[in-house]
Parts: structure tokens; C-alpha cells; sequence
């Protein structure tokens, strides 16, 4: 896995209409992602809500929508973690550190392949916060994979 | 490659990393810099030397982070697929 992005690859028995509705209807989304969004998905706006997902019910959901290519692309901007505390001053997009959501949908002869990717994890912040999600596996052959992939987009 | 010289965990001076590389004094420190700045190596004084050892933390937060967030995409595509396909 690249150090700065994660992909997903999902092979769905539903036609791509019914995948793209289940995407961007606010909420259709809402109903398998666990939030309840205050209103639709719109170009170039933030969208909010309120995560619903058992023991995160005090979160708030944010993403600013950036594509929207009928049945084949769909992208957002979210901010990440250190915004899920309670706060009350709302992200500021311009400045804080954000990852990029995509969607892309592929018709297949069984119905749909989904291309999930969130990329930007090389500009967040290093927050010792993070330390709780440190793993302790990984051999020195993959650190070194991991390093040399980190350096490759420094340098 | 650099930083694999300094994953014997013992920290190395420059002339140390230079041995073998084909690359400059001057390009080894450049990029010596770069990876103290990004918070996987330090630099520190051993009498006169400046040494460097690999801080592996940083890479293993973030290792750790992204399996934590590809976790939760497993789960949310896997609700998607039930909604979807019921």
C-alpha cells in the first residue's frame, strides 16, 4: 500500500444508476454510510450532518463536494481527524489539512465495479495524537517500502 | 539507499552515509535535511561529529493510521454492497 493513499476496489450486483443514486442521493448515502446529512449533495458546497454510527453519534459530518459525473465520477474533500472533537468553529477548508474521497463507477457485465480511493494522507499533520493507532507489525523491508515512498514525494 | 544504511539503528555520520553512494556529501545532507524535517530521522553531536539515526515512529503512525482508515472503508463498502444489492 502507497503511503499516502488508500484504494478500494468493489464489485456490485446493481446497475451503475442505481450505485450512483445510492452515492450522491443524500439520503441514500446517509442510510449505508451512517450519517444524517441536513441536505443534498451539491457541486462546489459543503455538505453536514450528523454521524449516526453507534458511539460516534456526537460527530459531525462534513465534506465539500468537488466532482459530480453522472454514473462515473463522484469526489469530496473532508477534513480529518483532529476536527472530529467537538468544536465549534467549523473547518476552514482553505487551511486545514483536508483528503480527497473518490467514487468511480465502472459498468461490468454483473452490474458495477466501484473504485473507492482517498488520497492526501502525506499532508496530514504528524499528531502524536496519532499514536494510538500505531501498529506494531511491519518488518524493516516494508518500513524501508514505506520510507523511500515518503521521500519520493518530498524530494 | 539512504535510509537503509541507517536501519542498523546505530546513528551514522555523513561520512559514514557517503561510503559506497554514488551520490555527493552535499546531496546525502540535502536529503539528510528533508527527512529530519518530515520527522523519520534526527540529527544529534557525537563529540564532533553530526550523526543521524532513523526515527521509525512517524512512518509507523501513519502505517497504522491508513490501516485504521482502509478498516473503515471495508466496513462502509460492505454496507454499501447490502443496500445496494438487497
Amino acid at each position: 500500500m502507497a503511503s499516502d493513499r488508500i484504494e478500494k476496489r468493489i464489485e456490485l450486483k446493481a446497475p451503475p444508476s442505481e450505485v450512483w443514486r445510492a452515492l450522491t442521493d443524500y439520503r441514500e448515502f446517509g442510510q449505508w454510510f451512517r450519517v444524517k446529512l441536513d441536505g443534498p449533495f451539491v457541486l462546489g458546497q459543503v455538505s453536514r450532518g450528523q454521524i449516526t454510527y453507534p458511539g460516534y453519534e456526537h460527530v459531525r459530518w462534513e465534506a465539500l463536494v468537488e466532482k459530480m459525473e453522472p454514473q462515473r465520477l463522484f469526489s469530496f474533500r473532508w477534513p480529518h481527524p483532529k476536527s472530529f472533537e467537538k468544536s465549534d468553529t467549523p473547518p476552514d477548508y482553505s487551511s486545514e489539512p483536508t483528503t480527497l474521497v473518490e467514487f468511480r463507477l465502472e459498468k461490468t457485465a454483473n452490474g458495477t465495479l466501484l473504485v473507492v480511493t482517498e488520497s492526501g494522507f502525506d499532508k496530514l499533520p504528524n499528531d502524536r495524537r496519532l499514536e494510538a493507532f500505531r501498529r506494531n507489525d511491519g518488518g524493516w523491508a516494508e518500513q524501508t517500502k514505506n520510507i523511500e515512498n515518503h521521500l519520493a514525494q518530498k524530494s | 539507499m539512504l535510509v537503509a544504511k541507517l536501519c542498523g539503528a546505530e546513528p551514522r555520520s555523513i561520512a559514514q552515509l557517503t561510503e559506497g553512494s554514488k551520490l555527493t556529501r552535499q546531496a546525502i545532507t540535502k536529503h539528510l535535511r528533508v527527512l529530519e524535517s518530515a520527522g523519520i530521522v534526527h540529527g544529534m553531536r557525537r563529540g564532533r561529529e553530526n550523526l543521524f539515526a532513523l526515527d521509525p515512529e512517524p512512518i509507523q503512525e501513519l502505517k497504522g493510521y491508513l490501516d485504521l482508515v482502509a478498516e473503515q472503508w471495508d466496513q462502509a463498502l460492505a454496507r454499501l454492497k447490502a443496500f445496494v444489492e438487497e
